[in-house]
């Protein structure tokens, strides 16, 4: 197996082209090995269905408990539909599915690239960004809740906030891999013919044009293994509250308080009934 | 130009007398075997070292590939037909002379007497940068060493340039488009028959490749219906050289018209993208119109519509222009 596509270009040197396709296989079997391995920690450590609620029951909080704004919600059906959709356009014909996927690749990546534009500023102006990103407080709970998924730590004693760890080190790491393939892919739209930029497939010299399709490549396959076990997290029953949220926009003031912490998740100014 | 360097790397070499073999072995060997018919193309590229294939499968006596026959009310060829052969068969000449003019305007007679049907369906683009075995897209790299300042272009795409700016190189596939000719495929999953239009791809599909035809699959033969027979032909292929070149520009249309009147045409442009270009807007234009000459310029004025040139093609334009003119009036109708 290698990692990179090297070619010798018409000077003699030695330029990278590309990632090697094995990655994408790679990041396929990643994403089951760990599907598989969490179903088989699932099975011998079943999780209670719904955990004890906090006792720092906060009074006031309505019986639902506004999670995600609309905004937030059509930001996220939007980015999942153009990350399927360039997933499908980007590595089908890889896989030896072959049809027009070019003109329907650009397009689903100029989706991606508003919706989080729109994102940022939505996360800016309107919601509480600390709430997601990772920070050196949130190390105690991480180690807690590894611990707890390692069978070692018995129950984690302190709830998170809005958003779990693990949550939060999704985001980061898929916001990386997003600016990766939108920065990159931004780039080589010059090389197509598009409704944004005149083709001009030498704005960059060959060996950079290896790196912008290397870094467009690494995070494309780093998608897929994410994606895979995002949506399975999403399906999985004990986990399925937070999916019908992303629906909905809300959870009830029950799972609210089973599973965050009232003094980090302080709700009384963004909740409806 | 591609270097012609050395000796043909060694390849193990397998000769079927039946097809079941020879589909046998593309299916035992899939991407590392090489399918050759004539050779004309495949020399080349053994020569200059650029395809290595580990298995080379010469077609040339399967006796089920090759001739001319009967087939419902129109024909069918087998893929190793010589070109030669199609042109001056007595039953194309008859009733579908587009197919016999545009295989009499291949290469050279002795080229038509060695190159076979299915290998100019099916053989690979000219571009020299390609050929010559520089890292292109097509060549598997992401670059397109034809499409810049600097290139020499002149016989590159006009349309459906996408990231590739090669063209397709075969004469005998806009005649069959024409003509609306359908291909056998036989592969792995037996045997499936496809319109001839559909036999072509553009990089935007897969940029390694020309046609449909997957590592495991083989063109076997070429069926065309009597649906065109002995309607009003036009071929005409420009190119630089009259004795032996490839097409600039060529353009195949057949016209059914009665009292003057266009009643059903198809009309396909090739060697000005990365497959023959049929022309469907002109010819939704031009059905039930008199072919008269204000009819055919303002035919020739769609055809380009959307034209893109590079460097040192932008000649194309015009030269398509007037082909698709020329087809109008020149038939007849």
């Amino acid at each position: 197996m290698s990692l990179f596509q090297w070619e010798q270009n018409p000077w003699g040197q030695e330029i990278l082209v590309r990632i090697s396709w094995d990655l994408l296989y790679l990041s396929i079997l990643g994403g089951a090995l760990f599907i598989i391995g969490h179903l088989i920690y699932r099975a011998k450590n079943p999780t209670p269905a719904s955990p004890e609620p906090s006792g720092k029951a906060a009074p006031g909080v309505p019986e639902r408990v506004v999670r995600h704004s609309l905004a937030a919600r059509l930001f996220h059906w939007i980015m999942a539909a153009s990350v399927l959709v360039l997933l499908g356009t980007g590595f089908f014909p890889v896989m030896g599915i072959q049809f027009d996927w070019v003109e329907i690749h650009w397009i689903a990546g100029l989706v991606l690239v508003a919706s989080i534009v729109f994102h940022i500023i939505h996360a800016l102006g309107w919601m509480n960004w600390r709430d997601i990103w990772i920070s050196g407080k949130d190390w105690a709970e991480w180690k807690a809740e590894m611990q707890h998924v390692m069978g070692k730590g018995g129950a984690i004693e302190k709830k998170p906030g809005k958003y779990p760890v693990d949550h939060r080190i999704f985001h980061s790491m898929i916001a990386l891999a997003a600016f990766g393939v939108m920065i990159t892919g931004l780039l080589m739209m010059v090389r197509v013919d598009n409704a944004l930029f005149a083709r001009n497939p030498y704005l960059l010299e060959d060996s950079s044009w290896g790196w912008v399709y290397v870094i467009h490549g690494l995070s494309a396959v780093g998608f897929v293994g994410m994606i895979m076990t995002h949506i399975y997290f999403a399906v999985l029953p004990e986990k399925r509250w937070m999916t019908i949220s992303m629906i909905w926009g809300w959870v009830t003031k029950k799972e609210y308080l089973a599973h965050h912490d009232p003094e980090r998740w302080v709700v009384s100014k963004e909740t409806t009934d | 130009m591609a270097v012609i360097r050395d000796t043909i790397p060694a390849f193990e070499l397998f000769q079927p007398t039946s097809l079941e073999d020879a589909l046998a072995l593309k299916r035992r060997y899939g991407k590392a075997s090489w399918a050759l018919a004539g050779g004309l193309d495949s020399l080349d590229w053994f020569k200059d070292r650029i395809k290595r294939p580990d298995v080379v499968i010469d077609l040339g006596g399967v006796p089920e590939l090759t001739g001319v026959r009967a087939s419902g009310d129109g024909i069918e060829i087998g893929a190793t037909t010589t070109l030669s052969e199609v042109a001056s068969n007595s039953d194309i000449v008859s009733r579908f002379g587009l197919l016999a003019d545009a295989a009499s305007k291949v290469a050279t007679p002795q080229i038509r007497n060695q190159g076979t049907i299915g290998g100019n369906l099916a053989q690979d683009t000219r571009c020299w940068y390609y050929r010559g075995g520089w890292p292109c897209y097509r060549a598997g790299g992401n670059i397109c060493y034809a499409d810049t300042p600097t290139s020499i272009n002149r016989e590159h795409a006009l349309f459906e340039a996408n990231r590739c700016v090669a063209v397709n190189p075969s004469d005998t596939a806009p005649a069959l488009i024409a003509l609306d000719a359908k291909f056998v495929i036989m592969g792995t999953s037996g045997e499936k028959v496809i319109d001839a239009e559909d036999f072509f791809i553009t990089p935007a599909t897969d940029i390694t490749r020309m046609t449909v035809l997957n590592p495991g699959e083989l063109l076997t033969s070429i069926r065309i219906p009597g649906t065109w027979a002995g309607a009003d032909f036009y071929f005409e292929k420009v190119r630089d050289r009259q004795s032996w070149d490839f097409a600039l520009v060529n353009i195949a249309s057949a016209i059914k018209s009665s009292g003057g009147t266009i009643e059903d045409i198809r009309m396909v442009v090739s060697a000005v993208g990365p497959r023959p270009l049929r022309l469907t807007d002109v010819e939704r234009q031009l059905k039930g119109q008199t072919a008269s000459d204000d009819v055919a310029a303002a035919a020739g004025e769609l055809a380009v519509l959307g034209a893109r040139a590079l460097q040192h093609n932008g000649y194309k334009i015009p030269l398509m222009r007037n082909l698709v003119k020329r087809a109008i009036r020149g038939t007849g109708a």
